[in-house]
Parts: C-alpha cells; structure tokens; sequence
C-alpha cells in the first residue's frame, strides 16, 4: 500500500518560487490500477517522481507500506528503487546496449550472476511478447516494442509497484491499446500495484480502478474511476470526463432559467426518450446545450446539459421528474459552482 | 618565387627523397609514439576531469562544493588558453623532473600532455552532456548508485561519442607534437625545421607536411570508422 499524506512540493525558479503540490493525500491499494490525470502542468511528473524520491518533497511523507520513505538512507532508497519501478514516456532505453542487456541492467545493479540475470530477461522477453529481440538493439525497434522491452526492464528486479509515466503518449492508438492490454494483464498475472499518470482520459478509461484527478497541484477528485465518471463534480474532471461540454457551459452562461447536468449510467438508460417525455408528461420544454456519451469499462455513460426555463417551481418538477427515472444522477449546476467555492 | 621554384629543383627533389628514405622513418616512428603515448596519457587524466566537471556539476549527479568546480574550471581555461609553444617553455622545470631532461621526444611528452588533458576533459565534458538526462533518470529510478551511473550508463552511451572527440585530440595533439620539433621534441616536427627553416630544403619541409597530413588522414579515417561501427543507435 502507498499512502502520500499532505505531499508538497514547491520548486525556485527565476520567476519565484512555484508550488507544484499542495497537500496531496492519496492512497493506493495493492492491487490496484490507479490512474493520476491532470493537465500538463498538473504536478502529474512531479507527483510520481515524489513516490520513488527522485523528487524530495518539500513537505509530508510518501508511506510504502508504511514505511516512510523520506527518512530512508541512500542504500535502503536504492533498494526501494528495486520494489518501484517505472517506466518513461520516452522509454528511456540504453540505446546502445542490446534488449536483452538493457532488461538485465537492474540486475546487474544488484550483482545477480550473469546466467541467472539472463534467464531471467528472457523469461522477460517472453512475458512482454519479444523472445526474438534479445541481441536486438532498441533503435531497431518500433516504439511499442521499445516500450515493452521498457517494461520487462521494469519488471526484472521483481518489483511490487510499477511508476507509468505517461508511458503511451509518445504511441499511436492501437499502440497503446497494446501497451494497456499487457500492463493489465501483468497487473493481474502478478498483484503488481500500477500507478499510471497520464494526461488521456482513454487510459484511464481503459485500465483503471481508481483514478485521482490533478489540478494546479492539487488533487481535486479522487475514487472509484466509476464512480468519478458518472458523476463528475469538479470542473476539472467534467472538463477531463467530456470535453466537448465544457464548451457548453460557457455558452450557456447567458440563458435564462437552470442549468442541469445530467449522467446516465449505462445503455438501458438510451431506452427512454427521457427529455422528450418530460416534455410531454410535466409540459417543461428543456433546452439542451450539450449531449455527449462514454464508455468507462465496460459501461456506458451518457451526459447531457439542459436547461429549465422558468422558476423555482418548474425546477423542482424538472428535478423530481428526472430523479424518478432509473439509472440517472441530476445536478444543479449552480450547486456545482457552490461545491467548488467551498 | 624564382628561389621557391630552385627549391625544387631536380637536384633538390633528390636530396629530398634521400632524407626521406634515411630520416623519416625514425622521425615518423618518434611522431607516432609521441603522439600515441600522449594522446594515452592525456585521456588517463582527461577522461576523469571530464567526467567530474559532469557529475560534479550543480545539476549534476553528485554535486560537489561550487568553489571546488570553480577552480577546476578556471585552471582548465587556463591551461588551454597558454599558447603551446610557450606551455612547452612554462613546464620545462616539471619536464626535468619528470624524464631528466627537457630535450628529445620523450621528454616532450610531457609538455603534450600538459597541453592536452584539460583539451580532452573538455571534450569528455561535451560528450557526456550530450546524453539524454532521461537516460540518467532512468537508472537512479532503477537503484542506480553514482559510480554504476557512470560507469554502466553515461560511459557505455557515449561510446561513439568520445570515439569521435579522441579522434579530434589525437589529430591536435599530432599537430603539437609537430609544433614541439620547433622545441627540442623530435620527429618529423624536427626534420620539417631542420631541414625548411634552418636550410631552406623546403623540399623536405614538404615532404614532411605531406606525410603528416596523411598521418591525420589516416587517424581521422579510422577514428571514424570505429565510431559510426560502435554507435549501435545507426539502423543496420
């Protein structure tokens, strides 16, 4: 288990002195697929790489396992570096050593016998789908499989959390399916703990179970990656979970009457013409400004913003109307805004 | 130009071409193992300043105190900036020291290699910069301590490199040992004076220009060579 409690860390740079985390509180379970989005500029590199300590926090402790990792000495931090592996955007391979010499590099850190640190790469090799690649050298390679030899890299000293560093952004997207496919499958050959930063919400979509949300440094959002999808209460997060509806509610801005945000949850929710019936059934005619849909998982969500015309009483008869039918979450956006204040 | 075309002369090209047959092949086989042996000793001491001036450095992997890199730095400008001829002059007391004598081409190995270590340090320096602070990153994320950094990542990675900027220091150094003929120093630095300045046979100052650009062309050739094969980046 990770727990990073009350995590700052703040850079000087020639412009003054720049928080990158404020008071981040996160806990990763094992197991898990824990997804960190943001951004760029989020903290999202600078958060991960204050879990292996390549970054010193400025203040609070990373706890692995309880042990706090910040008061370890050069030694036992080298040898935590073994059970926390990661893996980079850029692959960051030895380009001039063999595949098989590059997944055997952390072993040789540690002084593993040659024939054991080899069998142990091409046991590797195997597992990320390259057994021919061993005498191969990496700038011979495709990116994906750059990274799948990144990855048996990782996996050599048998560690217990794998760092993914925004590890397919540098890949087109079947690329990266591939990539998710076979850390998910590691994930579930092994109970390795994954901690996947990353700035596509299809990643996080696709292998996680857990997903916290980075913003200027903070974490906004946090939980079941679900639960965060169907109803999405930070800006930050609607503007990560659907795009193309933070675009909408800036035109909405000048409307008369409330704005609604609704989350259906799951295909049968498709079923009813929802909107239309409220219409005919309550006589309120809601404006729509945005309507968009999702799969997280395998489920899928539906999102929509609409608009009440009218008071406080058409309102509550829009909102009971909407609550009444299954599967579907109604907000206030005004409610939102007063959430986020707080 | 008339006395420039006398020089060469018949009967000049064949006083020439008798040096040549009995005076260059001991003084190219002097210009080679003092180009050689400096060139080696050079990179003994070069390769380590080279490495420190990265390491050492306030981003570096192991920083050390800013004073300390100071000095390092202000004595390497120094050193590089003396003209040669002069250097050979200023270490003529360790030279003594050292061989027992500041004439000969032993002993001008050591005004050549006081002259090109800071040179070669500078270029370790560049060549270790050039590689991907990532690649760095990568094995400290791996356990990586200082030494195996360096010695299993930056050193390894900038194989071709450093290939490609010795080749660049043995070729200058050739060019000082030359120089150091003017000095004491022997080889064909010493013939090319000998016979050009000191008697106008400027047939053989030419013979021995020739020889030594062959010589350059032959070290840049294969230090080339050794570095495009090295360089495992190149798509084969």
């Amino acid at each position: 288990m990770i727990e990073l409690r009350n995590l700052s860390k703040s850079f000087v740079t020639a412009d003054g002195p720049v928080e990158a985390l404020k008071h981040v509180n996160l806990t990763v379970n094992d197991g898990d697929i824990y997804g960190i989005i943001g951004m760029s500029g989020a903290g999202k590199s600078t958060l991960v790489r204050c879990i292996n300590m390549l970054e010193r926090p400025t203040d609070g402790t990373v706890l692995l396992d309880g042990r706090d990792l910040g008061a370890l000495d050069k030694k036992q931090m080298q040898a935590v570096r073994r059970e926390v592996t990661m893996i980079f955007q850029s692959f960051n391979l030895l380009m001039q050593s063999t595949c098989l010499q590059n997944i055997m590099f952390p072993l040789k850190l540690t002084r593993t016998p040659k024939a054991e640190a080899e069998a142990r790469a091409r046991e590797l090799l195997e597992t990320v789908g390259l057994p021919d690649k061993a005498n191969v050298y990496p700038a011979q390679l495709s990116g994906g499989q750059q990274q799948r030899i990144a990855i048996a890299r990782a996996l050599a000293t048998n560690p217990r959390v794998l760092l993914c560093d925004e590890a397919t952004s540098a890949l087109d997207p079947r690329t990266t399916q591939s990539i998710l496919e076979l850390i998910r499958q590691i994930n579930r050959d092994t109970g390795i703990t994954v901690i996947v930063i990353t700035h596509q919400m299809s990643v996080v979509q696709e292998i996680c179970n857990r997903v916290a949300i980075l913003e200027n440094g903070a974490v906004v959002e946090e939980g079941e990656v679900s639960q965060v999808f169907s109803r999405p209460k930070a800006a930050a997060t609607r503007q990560l979970v659907f795009p193309e509806m933070a675009n909408a509610e800036t035109q909405a801005g000048s409307g008369y009457g409330q704005l609604l945000r609704l989350v259906f949850e799951g295909s049968v929710t498709t079923n009813k013409p929802l909107i239309a019936s409220m219409a005919i059934e309550c006589g309120i005619a809601a404006n729509i400004l945005g309507a968009s849909t999702r799969t997280v998982g395998k489920r899928e969500y539906g999102y929509m913003l609409i608009e009440i015309p009218g008071g406080p009483d058409e309102l509550a008869r829009a909102l009971k109307y909407i609550s009444g039918a299954e599967n579907v979450a109604v907000q206030v956006e005004a409610e939102y805004r007063a959430k986020e204040g707080a | 130009m008339n006395q420039f075309a006398l020089a060469f002369a018949p009967d000049k090209l064949e006083e020439a071409w008798h040096v040549f047959l009995t005076e260059f092949p001991a003084g190219l086989w002097e210009t080679l193992y003092v180009t050689l042996l400096s060139t080696l000793f050079a990179i003994v001491l070069g390769l380590p300043l080279g490495i420190l001036l990265v390491t050492g450095d306030e981003k570096g992997i192991r920083p050390l105190p800013k004073p300390v890199m100071k000095v390092l730095n202000v004595v390497i400008n120094f050193l590089r900036s003396v003209p040669f001829l002069i250097l050979m002059v200023m270490v003529i007391p360790l030279t003594r020291v050292i061989v027992g004598t500041s004439i000969g081409s032993v002993a001008s190995i050591v005004p050549l290699v006081v002259a090109a270590f800071p040179f070669v340090a500078r270029l370790v320096e560049s060549s270790l910069r050039e590689l991907d602070p990532n690649i760095i990153e990568m094995a400290q994320s791996m356990g990586s301590s200082t030494m195996q950094i360096i010695f299993r990542v930056m050193l390894p990675e900038s194989v071709p490199s450093l290939v490609t900027n010795f080749t660049l220091a043995i070729t200058t150094i050739l060019g000082y040992t030359a120089m150091s003929g003017a000095m004491g120093g022997g080889g064909l630095g010493k013939i090319a004076i000998n016979y050009g300045y000191s008697r106008y046979k400027y047939a053989v100052l030419y013979l021995a220009v020739i020889v030594l650009v062959l010589l350059v062309q032959v070290f840049q050739s294969v230090g080339s060579f050794l570095a495009a094969k090295l360089d495992k980046r190149i798509k084969k």
